[in-house]
């Protein structure tokens, strides 16, 4: 259930505050979890934003898009020719980047927009594996197929040039004579999540995302209301769109290769996946289910046989080994398994994702209940 | 003639419709007059919904034409959205409502379609700052009895609650045109007083409107002209008074309800 209410601006300003607080202070909290390195930040950052985005079109309007990968994938190697041709300085590789994938959006999702429910899916995830299977074989002058595209020292990159800018040693994406590697990417991710953040929650408390939530809620009144549903539902595809497209660009500044796994199906369940698991329609929740999904892959992924004979070994050999025989399914490679599992129990336990959680628990402690869709 | 000083809003002349081989409507002729209810009855197959259907437009007669006030509807591939913003709006046989919005919010998007028309990009403008359309909301919840509710989820009200903030999402666009198609069909007693008293007060505010209903309580009570139809044909179309003594209409209805 969702509300869209017209909440106090002030409300608004400390929500942002805090979000902004948070985001900007992980490195310090983070290291507390064990999450305090920036590559792992980072990664937190620019799935947040994925999520974000993917949220606004899956959360408000109810239509599920299974290939919104293809947006990430086209996002990367519009950076990362934008890197090769033009500059290392990040701002006109963002640029491109969301300019591109809304061009891609806008002609995918005016033509899976012809159709709704299932079927609607059922075309974003066939556009989705066109595009993959186009990157990774057919249009390999452009994607460098499956080796990936990389920036490699002899690239043009005209700007730099003009301007005399020499790379040395192998080139890494800057913002005006700053290095974007390590903790400086990780604020420039973490300044737009902010920014996306703060989109967000404009479109929530806007009469365009009121209308949103009409269309999810109810078509046939929307229709009859006086609207037509199809510009509103292709807005708000290709504002999506422009938010994995920048995704795909952060991923490509902060590691400059790209490369056609990207876009394909399992990156565009992933992001179904921690919408769902933060909470369909909140606020924040597709942030929270992004970074909950990475942390736990990055425990998990990291545990091998090794690992886990050491953390059984105060136990009975023959007990210890039944345990890591049971166990080491769940871990290293197989660590999807566990997010299943886990994914599982939350949408059983908590339609209404991680968020619905935080409501019930500060539910329990007396406190009034947070309305849906404020926070 | 008396035409001129007579105001159509909604005319429909010759109009005929063929499923397969069945004949949904023959020859039909109506004209609604403005500020008038006018109520069409008929038993069940009649042709109430087709003829309904095809007044907006959204069925393409096989003869005949179709005219609402300035504007062609024969063509029959109308939008739902275009028949709206002509100035028609449709309260349903089963309340369409946004049940997962409150009050407040579902007559909120009715009346920001009527200011806005079909799309509207505005994407970075605050809810907040549309006071002129929440206080004229507020002011219709209030007029419905609702404005205590304002805040809730339409999906928790009563049936006979539902139909009524329909109604309100349907009034607060101030319709040309206002269709009701059987707007107490499975509601109790209570409810349909309460319906009726409602479209009642609407009726001093000399809105046009086209009723389809079962029950005879409601549409002698309401409907200034009534045309029965049966068997895809207008049998019969006069006053209340003419009608409850036709012997037609009672040869239709023979044992399916009291006139």
């Amino acid at each position: 259930m969702q509300t869209i209410v017209a909440s106090s601006r002030a409300r608004d300003i400390l929500l942002l505050a805090l979000f902004s607080v948070v985001v900007l202070t992980a490195p310090l909290w983070a290291t507390t979890i064990g999450a305090g390195y920036p590559d792992l930040l980072q990664k937190f950052a620019v799935f947040g934003l994925f999520a974000i985005g993917y949220n606004l079109l899956f959360g408000l309007t109810g239509y599920l898009s299974f290939g919104h990968a293809a947006f990430l994938g086209v996002g990367s190697y519009a950076t990362v020719w934008s890197f090769k041709l033009l500059t290392m300085n990040v701002i006109p590789a963002v640029l491109l980047s969301v300019a591109i994938s809304a061009l891609f959006a806008l002609v995918i999702g005016f033509l899976s927009l012809r159709r709704t429910g299932i079927y609607f899916s059922i075309l974003t995830l066939a556009f989705a594996q066109m595009s993959y299977n186009l990157a990774y074989s057919v249009l390999t002058p452009i994607t460098n197929g499956e080796t990936g595209l990389r920036v490699l020292r002899n690239d043009p990159r005209v700007l730099d040039a003009a301007l005399g800018v020499q790379v040395e040693g192998s080139p890494l994406a800057d913002l005006f004579g700053i290095t974007l590697t390590g903790y400086s990417g990780f604020y420039f991710c973490a300044l737009l999540l902010i920014l996306g953040f703060r989109v967000s929650l404009r479109i929530f408390r806007s009469p365009f995302g009121m209308k949103l939530v009409a269309i999810k809620s109810n078509q046939t009144r929307m229709e009859y209301t006086g609207f037509n549903p199809q510009p509103y539902l292709l807005s708000a595809f290709v504002i999506s769109g422009m938010y994995a497209g920048l995704a795909g660009s952060l991923m490509a500044i902060v590691d400059p290769l790209a490369g056609a796994e990207r876009m394909q199906w399992t990156a565009s369940g992933e992001v179904v996946l921690m919408t769902i698991l933060g909470g369909v329609g909140t606020l924040i929740g597709p942030v929270i289910g992004a970074a909950t999904i990475k942390y736990f892959e990055n425990i998990f992924s990291s545990f091998n046989d090794q690992v886990l004979q050491q953390a059984f070994d105060f136990l009975p050999d023959w007990l210890a080994d039944f345990m890591v025989t049971i166990i080491s399914p769940f871990v290293g490679d197989g660590w999807h398994l566990t997010l299943g599992a886990l994914f599982m129990v939350i949408i059983i336990i908590l339609p209404g994702g991680m968020m619905e959680g935080f409501r019930r628990i500060a539910a329990l402690f007396g406190r009034k209940p947070v309305k849906e869709g404020q926070a | 003639m008396s035409e001129t000083s007579r105001n159509i809003v909604l005319s429909i002349r010759g109009v005929n419709k063929t499923f397969g081989g069945l004949k949904a409507l023959s020859n039909i002729d109506l004209e609604i007059e403005e500020g008038k209810t006018h109520a069409i009855i008929g038993p069940n197959g009649a042709g109430k919904s087709t003829l309904l259907n095809t007044c907006i437009g959204r069925i393409r007669p096989d003869s005949g034409s179709i005219r609402f006030l300035d504007h062609d509807l024969t063509g029959g591939n109308m939008k739902p959205h275009d028949i709206n913003q002509l100035g028609i709006s449709r309260v349903f046989q089963t309340p369409e409502i946004f049940p997962e919005l409150s009050l407040l919010n579902n007559v909120m998007i009715p009346a920001f379609a009527h200011k806005e028309g079909i799309f509207r990009f505005n994407p970075f403008s605050a809810l907040r700052n549309e006071k002129a359309i929440e206080e004229e909301t507020m002011s219709l919840l209030e007029d419905f009895g609702m404005a205590d509710q304002a805040h809730h989820h339409a999906g928790n009200l009563s049936r006979g609650n539902k139909r009524r903030l329909e109604l309100a999402m349907c009034l607060i666009q101030h319709p040309k045109l206002l269709l009701l198609d059987e707007p107490t069909a499975g509601m109790a007693r209570h409810d349909t007083n309460r319906t009726i008293e409602l479209l009642e007060k609407i009726k001093q505010s000399g809105m046009t409107k086209v009723i389809i209903e079962h029950d005879m309580h409601v549409v002698f009570s309401l409907a200034d002209r009534i045309s029965v139809l049966a068997q895809g044909a207008i049998i019969a179309e006069g006053e209340p008074n003419e009608i409850k003594g036709h012997p037609k209409v009672r040869e239709a209805y023979l044992g399916s309800a009291e006139i």
